[in-house]
């Protein structure tokens, strides 16, 4: 049985998230797939609603009740953590790969100083002594800029910036191989935001983790991402290199939304904008869902729903690319 | 700090309140009944007794009001609250002394034990969502908690004393024991306060269940404690330091302020039981309309639960830094 | 600050202001579907029925001592007779009527003063807010039991009218401070701003904006109002604060506590009474707990799936 290449560090496929409500499961993740190749970074986009938290804590295994796994895997090197249980993750948790969440002021005990959390999360894991704990704490906290004497501050006495990157400090303290971010900019004003996300791209450069990033923020994560996946009304519909992405978005839906902001170096153009609003999840439209609002819909959308088409080494789930261009392979399953 | 000193001025303006409560009431009642009581006092009491209940009472004075209101200020300071027609001829400072030990061990252990029993089953219930605890308990608890004190007591009574035999019908300790501190008669006291104290903690046990089981489910939802999950700490852990202790804060403070229900209650559990304490005390002051000793056990209690609210308030300001800082 | 992705602006989630309609039809369906709440109306129908047809279902008049005493469970009297030779089930029955009485009264008068204090403190807001809450805080500290013996005892023993003044005088605080802390939260919203700057004067804003939105919590609190005036009256009128002439549960309790008759071989006397007392007050409890319910879902029962 031969392995997935040890670059490969994080694998999902055909993933499921279904919320159980009184109305039936609403399908809030459907069959999503992707990869995420040791130290890369990789952004996923998508509007409010369109499943991308829900989507990283299914992979970071976070969710609650009522959401829950209906089907596929996440392997993460190698291993299929949705098979396993609790006790089984707790201990992949925090050393292998950790989380940061978006806002640090309610992801922080409040009653407890950023010190003894520290503590906590190194006692949960390694049998370090006391002194080589406080080592550790501090060599982590000057990671990521902060005077160590904040050890024993309580979260609100930290400013937000200050908040936020000891959350990435603790994310760190184990130097794990994936750190999973959820929007950690978007509490922020858009000086630290930028200054924090330089910050991050240091570090992991520094320490070599892959990254996943979501965020609403476009514009902000394709200064830093290597590969984006875009996502909408729970599926990823087009995923690739970043900077071709931008270039030559191919789905529709990624066209319209690189269309509808303007750039401050091109020509001036009237902005185009995406028609129409969002499906109602619990009522997805037959076919593909983003067909009521294409602009280059054809009859069969309505009808069938799109697998991933290859399309020069970015994946694109649009009919427009299923054995129309030259050498589109229709990719129903990821098989690298 | 500012907290704590906001709390204590509280505690000091609840504290005159309760004072000009006694002042007040018997001046603005009509019928002046105090003045039928200090008849009965004329020729059994000392002058300066009398002079001092007349303050108190406003009667017979020759005093304004604000020299009345200094007069009885001082003398409360002094902790001169007048004589007891009860429990003549000891003041009603002694007499309380009487019953104070009493009350506060039945009282002040029950509702720890039902505090503390009770944080726990919340914050368990809480924790195991959709489990047996969880949906029996909370239907179940309100319907407990909305049963009279007295009538908890007038079945434990019947069930547990009379039918069954296993406790005493009433009092604190056996007649015609002396009172000391043998073993033997400290078994004698607790099985006597057995049943009493089981009623307090049956009717006050479900408000503490579920106002933490509420508080914890808020909590529970927290992003700090999904945190707390995705670092891979152990589930005693979170439930503990991470929800339990930020559940917890709202209760303290709600545990304070509910005081005043609780010794309520336990007045009646008294009652019910002849429980020599002070809850028991007032009904006896309330049948021979012995106003002093009532105003008394009033202010007393009054300055019980202030102290009690006091410690909850430091316990907060301890457990949460927040408040401290907070103006 | 960067681009968001919003494709339709004109597409918000549900706020809170929805219109007044939808939200009393939202109302009335979670009140049917909540089992706790169907079970407490359920009760209260029921005691009201009772109250009001006490004529009817009661077999003979309540105060006539017309009978033996202390005579056991029988047909011709349902839970015995009293000590004076009266009809117990009768007496329960029209007690039905001064027990019900002072609890909704007491519960509105109550809670009309709760929210009197609570949201003209939030919304004055400064030092009359700190007067107001500090008020508050001294009311709902003072322990009711005692000051409501000693007020009812210089009264020499109150009827019901006594009760009711002394129920409110030591029952409106804890509403008052719940009330206060909604009504801050609500003062800040925008859609306040918005009516003033539309020029509505403050009477008007605190009546067509801010009580709408309150109207669960006041239901809620009228609930725990009535909850403690039924506790409170029985435990006054148990003790003997109560008018013993008067015909009410608590007084019930207090003549058959006198005649010693948990031991005396007629303990239904003590038991009924008592009984219907719980009852009246776990309605009032199970519909509180209900309207929390309703109020904040995450507190609604959850099924667990393994």
């Amino acid at each position: 049985m031969i392995q997935a290449q040890p670059e490969t560090v994080l694998s999902v496929e055909e993933l499921c998230v279904d919320y159980v409500t009184d109305r039936g499961p609403v399908r809030a993740v459907d069959r999503v797939s992707l990869e995420v190749a040791r130290g890369e970074f990789l952004g996923i986009v998508g509007e409010s609603g369109c499943g991308k938290s829900t989507l990283l804590f299914a992979i970071a295994r976070l969710l609650s009740p009522p959401a829950e796994i209906t089907s596929g895997a996440v392997r993460f090197n190698g291993r299929d953590m949705v098979a396993m249980r609790d006790e089984e993750l707790r201990h992949l948790r925090w050393r292998e790969y950790s989380v940061v969440m978006q806002s640090a002021m309610n992801a922080l005990n409040p009653v407890m100083t950023i010190g003894a959390q520290l503590k906590d999360v190194i006692h949960a894991h390694d049998h370090m002594g006391a002194r080589e704990i406080g080592e550790r704490s501090r060599e982590v906290l000057r990671l990521v800029g902060i005077d160590p004497v904040h050890l024993r501050s309580y979260p609100h006495q930290l400013s937000g910036g200050m908040r936020q990157r000891a959350m990435i400090a603790m994310a760190l303290v184990f130097t794990p191989e994936l750190v999973i971010m959820d929007e950690p900019t978007s509490a922020l004003d858009v000086v630290a935001q930028r200054s924090l996300m330089v910050q991050i791209k240091q570090l992991q450069r520094k320490i070599g983790f892959a990254a996943i990033f979501v965020t609403h923020d476009m514009s902000l994560v394709s200064h830093f991402s290597d590969r984006l996946a875009v996502m909408y009304a729970g599926q990823v519909v087009e995923i690739g290199d970043t900077r071709r992405l931008f270039a030559e978005p191919k789905h529709p839906y990624t066209a319209g939304l690189m269309g509808s902001f303007p750039s401050i170096t091109g020509p001036i153009e009237p902005l185009v904008g995406i028609g129409g609003a969002p499906p109602d999840l619990a009522h997805p439209p037959a076919g593909c869902r983003f067909h009521p609002r294409c602009p280059r819909v054809m009859p069969r959308c309505s009808v069938d729903n799109p697998d991933f088409y290859n399309q020069e080494k970015d994946l694109v789930r649009c009919f427009l690319y299923d054995g129309r261009a030259a050498g589109a392979e229709r990719v129903s399953q990821l098989d690298h | 700090m500012s907290y704590l000193l906001r709390r204590l001025e509280f505690f000091l303006i609840t504290l005159w309140a309760a004072v000009t409560v006694n002042f007040v009431l018997p001046r603005v009642m009509p019928g002046s009944p105090a003045e039928a009581m200090l008849v009965r006092f004329h020729g059994r009491v000392s002058p300066q007794a009398v002079k001092t209940m007349e303050v108190a009472f406003g009667l017979h004075t020759d005093q304004n009001l604000l020299q009345q209101y200094v007069g009885y200020l001082g003398n409360t300071l002094h902790g001169d609250l007048g004589v007891s027609l009860t429990f003549y001829p000891s003041t009603v400072v002694q007499a309380i002394m009487l019953g104070l030990p009493w009350t506060v061990g039945l009282v002040g252990l029950s509702t720890i034990i039902a505090f503390v029993l009770g944080t726990l089953v919340g914050m368990l219930s809480a924790w195991r969502r959709g489990g047996l605890l969880d949906g029996i308990l909370p239907p179940v608890l309100i319907i407990v908690s909305a049963f009279p004190y007295f009538w908890i007591a007038l079945i434990c009574i019947l069930v547990f004393a009379f039918t069954l035999n296993w406790f005493p019908l009433s009092f604190g300790y056996d007649l015609d024991q002396q009172i000391n501190l043998s073993w033997d008669f400290i078994a004698n006291v607790l099985w006597h306060g057995f049943l009493p104290a089981l009623t307090i903690v049956i009717t006050s046990i479900g408000g503490w269940i579920l106002t933490m089981r509420n508080t914890m489910i808020t909590t529970l939802a927290e992003d700090y404690v999904k945190m707390a999950r995705a670092k891979g700490l152990s589930p005693v852990r979170i439930m503990f330091m991470y929800a339990g202790r930020n559940a917890i804060l709202p209760n303290l403070v709600g545990f304070a302020m509910s005081l005043g229900f609780v010794i309520s209650g336990a007045i009646l559990v008294e009652i019910v039981f002849n429980y020599p304490g002070l809850g028991y005390m007032l009904l006896q002051a309330v049948n021979n309309e012995d106003f002093a000793l009532m105003q008394g056990l009033f202010l007393l209690i009054t300055v019980a639960v202030l102290v009690a609210v006091l410690i909850a308030d430091f316990l907060t300001a301890w457990l949460d830094p927040r408040t401290r800082e907070r103006a | 600050m960067g681009v968001n992705l919003v494709a339709d602006p004109t597409r918000a989630v549900a706020s809170p202001d929805a219109p007044r309609a939808s939200v009393l039809r939202g109302f009335g369906a979670a009140l049917l579907g909540n089992r706790k709440a169907m079970a407490g109306t359920a009760l209260l129908v029921f005691f009201a029925l009772v109250a009001v047809l006490a004529p009817v279902i009661a077999p003979y008049p309540p105060q006539a001592i017309l009978f033996d005493q202390i005579l056991p469970i029988s047909p011709q009297h349902l839970l015995g007779t009293t000590g004076n030779g009266q009809d117990i089930f009768s007496q329960l029955v029209w007690g039905t009527r001064e027990s019900l009485a002072i609890a909704i009264l007491a519960g509105l008068a109550a809670t009309a003063v709760s929210v009197l204090v609570g949201v003209t403190a939030a919304y004055l807001g400064g030092v009359w807010d700190h007067v107001l809450d500090l008020f508050t805080d001294v009311f709902l500290v003072i322990p009711t039991l005692p000051l409501m013996i000693v007020i009812a005892a210089y009264a020499k023993g109150g009827g019901f009218w006594v009760l009711v003044i002394v129920i409110v005088i030591t029952g409106w605080s804890y509403g008052a401070r719940q009330l206060r802390v909604q009504a801050l939260s609500l003062r800040n919203r925008e859609f306040l701003d918005a009516a003033r700057v539309r020029g509505e004067r403050s009477l008007y804003i605190v009546l067509a904006e801010i009580l709408p939105n309150m109207t669960s919590l006041i239901v809620a609190n009228f609930l725990g109002a009535a909850l403690y005036a039924v506790l409170a009256a029985a435990g006054l009128q148990f003790i003997g604060l109560g008018d013993p002439n008067e015909l009410s549960w608590g007084t019930m309790l207090y003549w058959a506590e006198n005649n010693g008759a948990l031991l005396a071989g007629s303990p239904q006397w003590a038991i009924a009474p008592g009984i219907c007392i719980a009852v009246l007050g776990g309605a009032f409890a199970l519909l509180n707990y209900a309207f929390d319910e309703i109020a904040n879902p995450a507190l609604r029962p959850v099924k667990r799936r393994r």
